[in-house]
């Protein structure tokens, strides 16, 4: 990103609204405001779509990550000194990724074949087959330029390295070999309330004051074990905190939500005839997804700019308004609204307050730092956890591992038939909520040691070692013993890691302030909720405009030479 | 397909079925021009097919495709190719007409004889099946036509096992696929295949596979039923039984001629008037059986030849299979003491309805004392006078109880053959009983509550033999009395299922059956030992049962009950008295089983319901009565 190619010279050089940053929230609006007839022009440093949404190559995915951990350097130039009616104000980059540990147990192999690898940064994430974002790619039409595979079951892991499968539906139910004959028909009973009640059955309603009380007081109170109480609040409501420990629980699940979470795992199971299981998963990755709003832009208009970073941002001198931006080209491109990715900060003049217009949306969205942050991992390995099946989720409810354990942490292992890395392999994500990087790793590790064998001839091997002491007797240490026979597809083996990549994401909000700021991809499943705050920035950018009107899929363009540039 | 509701047509779909209708009407006359004069050329055979496309249902353009394929098969020039085309096209008619409506017998019948020709691959049709499956797995038609495909490619029952199980894997909602899961394992059974499939084995599995579908969700009834189907092969013993005679082994029996007798040794239970000079041997097995004659049944006695006995068979139809079967033996009208030797199935032929062969020889033996009639007009009279009052009966006392332990106990036939190898069954009901118990403890549910009746039945009647008497009687009561408030749209199932229990109960043991056991004594007899009459009235009665318990009986009161039928009394050959009085019986033909009594002599079914609804009188004057003294007050 030192060396930036020359670039021919943008035009115009006004536009209604730029959007720098190319991650999912940021091509949703930018999708949104071109359907909406305005001029937009989407910007990314990278040379890549998504941003800190994005599927990388594996040899790329480090240097992404590196180059979002430290704080540039302070300003190269001092601000103000330019000749017209502007003064500049510098961005700054924040540090969103810390804690980066790599580890390549087969260097010769994954190093030739980098570009098979569709890495997802902010995994592990699924769709809903009836979540918010499928509404929405249905309504835009964006899912012309996507394809999906479904993810076929979900299991509950324990700290033996076993997988249990979630009766997550009837014929789950009936089929299910752990559960005992009573616990299905308690569960099955429990569906069929939830069922009737959404069904607005009049018998079967479940009281207002249960719904305001917490779903785990509910699920007791229904008289659940605890086994399926776990697989409903952890594997099918998706619930991150310890439900049962009001002490470290930071998101209290309501009944409400919990039965709402229900009604949208039933509904997801089955709503599409070829995706058994409730998720669904890009093929290519993650990444597609940005890039398929991105197309939806261009269609409607949207100018494409990458490897394009943007040096400051140009303020009215005598208001303080936001005027336009300044690219590292040296051009000057003027627009009336701006988004931009979370990267970046606008550092505001020692002393100066913020420009007068702003102040009065300042409540809105406040940036909240103190959301703590998410630990991520990504493994590649050559079996699959689980024979017989490639694409699947695994929850390890709170506690499930080891006692300190508050919050859940997920793991998705996607298999290359989704492209997402060479045949024959898969690639595990794993993500769980911390407080600080420490925590995080443990959590990650916590989950590798149960699962993997990680070999001992690297470097970062020792960490690895080093980490499984400390999480101590709560987690099975077999490293030492089934390392001797090196990768074994018997299936009986825990399968043997040839890569890693170990990080912890700083979890930021959108804001809408002096300029708007999308969110960091969050510690959820799914999209729901990043799209319903893009939503709300969307409106309040767009107040007047509606968030891509019904008619918009009335005359469907072709996608043809509108693809926007790679 | 299921759960579609339906929809009023629109006006454009009336006028497009209107439009379908004239098309069909115009193709149907051509079509019916060329099936009367015997026309199978293509443009002919093509327009059958245009037909059947639009409506599958028209079974004569099937049948004159029938024609035609014979027409085209007995051509002078054809040849294996040729047949093979003429039958692919019929293949693909019947395809098209099953995508139109894949529920028409016409069509699944027609590809059925298209591959009884025997040229067409089998294979391609389980393809198909899989394909319809797919679409609705709960066609039965499919399933049906899937037997067939599978019996006739001799595809093995473990692959179609596989099959069933898969499709209730998907959705255990389905009576076909549980259906053909116990078609195929029924057939496993009767192979026996390798000894390994023994019900022993695979029935605790099946039932480890229901409990799942009927845990997780009792509404459901497709698993019910199956249970139902594994219950019955767990409760029938394949091979039928003989369940209980008259006389009963080790007993003896007194013939007077006439009402009274001396001989206070003899058991009131088992002295017999016969004017007829004949008595009756009945036979009593678990259940209808065939081929009963003089051949399987020797009948050893000094004064009337095997060879000379008739055996008939007992049944509401006159069907050649019945539960009871009876032969009567003529005795000399002078004194007689001899002893009677009956041994049933030595030689084989004795089958049960359901093919299994009789083969648990049995013998019994009894006395008979044969005291001849004193010709006294006065003594004839009183048996005729016999009226079934109030004030006529007494307690039977205490005085005889010694007779009729003896004469209890061998009412029944011990069967010691079973015992060791019906431990799995036992065990198996003792695990289901305890599995819906639990049910029952999580949800109320009538279908469980009705299942653990049958259960604890069928328990008490297994181990009726060794631990003679019945456990849980007064809690399957109590499940069927609960029935029928939870439930009262099959009110009288379970006040029918309620009855048997309750006889069987009082049948069970010595002490409740003499509960209901009285001596019939009016004040103008002069008869030294009274006869005995079981009291089975107030009891609320909706059915009779507990027949084998109850060969014994010649006086039987059933008044005040709310019997609607009397199926099975016909067992009772002994009777001579009844009373029907004030029960629910509708009309003349539900006493059908009553022209099989030859011994009665005395009916009383004053205060019944018979010609309060508009009756089959056609059918009145077949019933024969030979009945003496008919005590008939009707109620209007």
């Amino acid at each position: 990103m030192d060396d930036i190619p020359p670039y021919p010279p943008i035009d115009p050089t006004t536009f209604d609204l730029i959007v720098i940053g190319t991650g999912l929230p940021e091509s949703i609006i930018a999708a949104a405001a071109s359907t909406a007839s305005k001029s937009v022009l989407h910007l990314d440093p990278n040379p890549f779509y998504g941003s800190h949404f994005s599927s990388l190559p594996l040899a790329d995915l480090p240097s992404f990550l590196s180059s979002h951990s430290t704080s540039p350097s302070p300003p190269r130039s001092p601000s103000s000194d330019d000749p017209n009616e502007f003064s500049l104000l510098e961005f700054a980059t924040r540090p969103l990724y810390s804690s980066i540990d790599i580890s390549t147990f087969s260097p010769n192999l994954l190093d030739q074949h980098s570009r098979k690898f569709n890495l997802d940064v902010a995994g592990p994430r699924v769709l809903f087959c009836a979540d918010k974002s499928i509404e929405l790619l249905l309504r835009t039409g964006t899912n012309q330029y996507m394809e999906f595979k479904s993810v076929d079951a979900t299991f509950v892991g324990d700290n033996k390295g076993n997988l249990w499968s979630v009766p997550d539906s009837r014929a789950a139910i009936f089929k299910d070999k752990s559960l005992g004959l009573v616990e299905k028909n308690k569960l099955m009973r429990f569906f069929k309330l939830v069922q009737g009640h959404l069904a607005g059955e009049q018998d079967v309603k479940i009281s207002e004051e249960d719904l305001q009380s917490p779903f785990v007081d509910f699920l007791n109170k229904m008289g659940l074990p605890p086994k399926i109480k776990s697989f409903i609040l952890y594997a099918i409501a998706m619930a991150d905190y310890d439900q049962e420990d009001t002490g470290v629980c930071r998101d209290l699940l309501k009944t409400k939500d919990g039965i709402d979470q229900l009604a949208l795992y039933n509904a997801s199971i089955g709503r599409f005839q070829n995706a058994s299981g409730a998720f669904l998963y890009p093929i290519y990755g993650q990444g597609e997804l940005s890039q398929a709003f991105c197309r939806r832009a261009a269609v409607k208009g949207c100018l494409y700019v990458l490897r394009m970073p943007v040096t400051a941002l140009l303020v009215d001198k005598d208001t303080g308004c936001y005027k336009g931006v300044r690219l590292a080209s040296g051009q000057d491109i003027f627009s009336q609204k701006l988004i931009l990715d979370p990267t970046f900060k606008v550092t505001l003049p020692l002393g100066s307050s913020p420009p007068l217009p702003l102040k009065e949306k300042l409540p809105f969205f406040s940036l909240k730092d103190d959301k703590g942050k998410i630990a991520r991992g990504i493994c590649i390995t050559k079996t699959s956890l689980k024979p017989d099946i490639s694409n699947f989720l695994v929850v390890y409810p709170p506690r499930s591992l080891f006692p300190e354990q508050v919050t859940s942490i997920r793991l998705l292992q996607i298999a290359s038939n989704l492209a997402v890395c060479l045949p024959g392999m898969f690639v595990l994500y794993i993500s769980a909520l911390c407080n600080d990087d420490d925590q995080g790793k443990k959590l990650i590790h916590a989950v590798m040691n149960t699962l993997l064998t990680v070999p001992l001839d690297s470097e970062s091997n020792a960490a690895v070692q080093s980490e499984t002491a400390e999480i101590g007797s709560a987690v099975q240490d077999e490293t030492s013993e089934s390392s001797s026979g090196g990768p074994s597809d018997s299936g009986e083996e825990k399968p043997t890691l040839l890569w890693s990549a170990l990080y912890s994401q700083e979890l930021t909000l959108g804001q809408v302030d002096f300029i708007c700021s999308t969110p960091m991809p969050d510690g959820k499943l799914n999209y729901n909720d990043l799209i319903d705050t893009t939503f709300k920035i969307f409106q309040e950018i767009y107040p007047e405009e509606e968030f891509f009107p019904e008619t918009s899929l009335e005359n469907p363009e072709v996608d043809g030479d509108a693809s926007p540039e790679t | 397909m299921h759960g579609r509701p339906r929809k009023a047509p629109k006006p454009e779909d009336e006028a497009a079925s209107s439009a379908k209708a004239q098309k069909l009407r115009a193709l149907q006359t051509q079509f019916f021009t060329f099936h009367h004069n015997k026309i199978y050329t293509k443009e002919a055979v093509e327009l059958s097919a245009k037909l059947l496309e639009i409506n599958p249902e028209s079974y004569t353009a099937w049948n004159y495709r029938k024609l035609a394929v014979e027409h085209y098969l007995n051509l002078p020039d054809c040849n294996p190719d040729s047949i093979k085309s003429v039958l692919d096209d019929e293949l693909r008619v019947v395809e098209n007409a099953l995508r139109q409506n894949f529920k028409s017998y016409g069509a699944w019948h027609h590809r059925k004889w298209v591959l009884s020709k025997g040229h067409s691959s089998i294979d391609n049709e389980l393809r198909l099946l899989d394909k319809f499956q797919k679409a609705d797995s709960r066609n039965f038609h499919a399933w049906n036509y899937r037997r067939y495909v599978a019996e006739s490619m001799k595809r093995s029952e473990q692959d179609e096992l596989k099959y069933a199980e898969d499709m209730i894997y998907t959705n255990f909602s389905n009576y076909s696929a549980w259906h053909n899961r116990s078609v195929l394992l029924s057939a496993l059974f009767e192979k026996k295949a390798g000894g390994f499939l023994l019900k022993e084995k695979v029935l605790p599995e099946e039932y480890e596979f229901i409990h799942q579908a009927i845990f997780t969700d009792p509404d459901d009834q497709s698993g019910w039923f199956y249970h139902l189907w594994l219950l019955d092969q767990t409760v029938t013993t394949d091979s039928p039984l003989l369940a209980s005679s008259w006389p009963g082994h080790g007993s003896d029996v007194l013939l007077v001629g006439d009402r009274c007798y001396n001989g206070s040794a003899f058991s009131p239970f088992s002295a017999l008037h016969s004017d007829s000079g004949s008595f009756p041997i009945v036979l009593y097995f678990n259940q209808p059986v065939g081929g009963v004659n003089s051949s399987t049944v020797t009948v050893e006695c000094g004064f009337n030849k095997n060879e000379d006995l008739f055996w008939k068979p007992l049944s509401a139809s006159n069907s050649q299979t019945a539960r009871v079967w009876v032969a009567h033996l003529k005795v000399p009208s002078s004194d007689l003491h001899s002893t009677v030797e009956v041994s049933v199935g030595h030689s084989k032929g004795i089958i049960s309805t359901r093919g299994f062969v009789y083969s648990h020889p049995s013998m019994f033996s009894f006395k008979v004392h044969v005291q001849p009639m004193e010709r006294d007009s006065s003594q004839v009279s009183v048996a005729e006078n016999i009226s079934l009052r109030e004030e006529n009966f007494k307690v039977y006392g205490t005085q005889s109880e010694e007779s009729i332990i003896d004469s209890f106990d061998q009412l029944i036939i011990k069967n010691g053959h079973e015992t060791t190898a019906s431990n799995w069954r036992f065990e198996a009901l003792a695990k289901e009983i305890e599995c819906f118990r639990e049910l029952l403890s999580l949800v109320d549910c009538k279908i469980g509550k009705l299942t653990l009746a049958r259960l604890l039945k069928a328990y008490d009647a297994m181990s009726y033999p060794f631990a003679n008497k019945l456990v849980h009687s007064e809690e399957v009561l109590e499940l069927y009395s609960d029935l029928m408030k939870l439930d009262p749209t099959h009110y009288q199932f379970y006040k029918d299922e309620h009855s048997i229990v309750l006889l069987q109960k009082v049948t069970s043991s010595k002490e409740s059956l003499l509960q209901h056991c009285f001596q019939y004594k009016d004040s103008a007899s002069s008869a030294i030992c009274d006869p005995i009459c079981l009291r089975l009235n107030n009891l609320s009665l909706s059915r009779m049962g507990a027949f084998e318990k109850l060969l014994w009986v010649q006086m039987l009161d059933l008044s005040h009950n709310e019997l609607q039928s009397i199926e099975g009394l016909e067992a009772m050959q002994l009777l001579s008295c009844l009373s029907l009085r004030n029960n629910k019986l509708r009309s003349l033909t539900t006493l059908e089983p009553l022209r099989k009594l030859k011994s009665l002599r005395i009916l009383d079914i004053s205060y019944n319901q018979i010609g309060d609804q508009s009756i089959d009188t056609t059918r009145v004057h077949h019933v024969a009565w030979n009945i003496v003294a008919l005590d008939h007050e009707t109620q209007r």
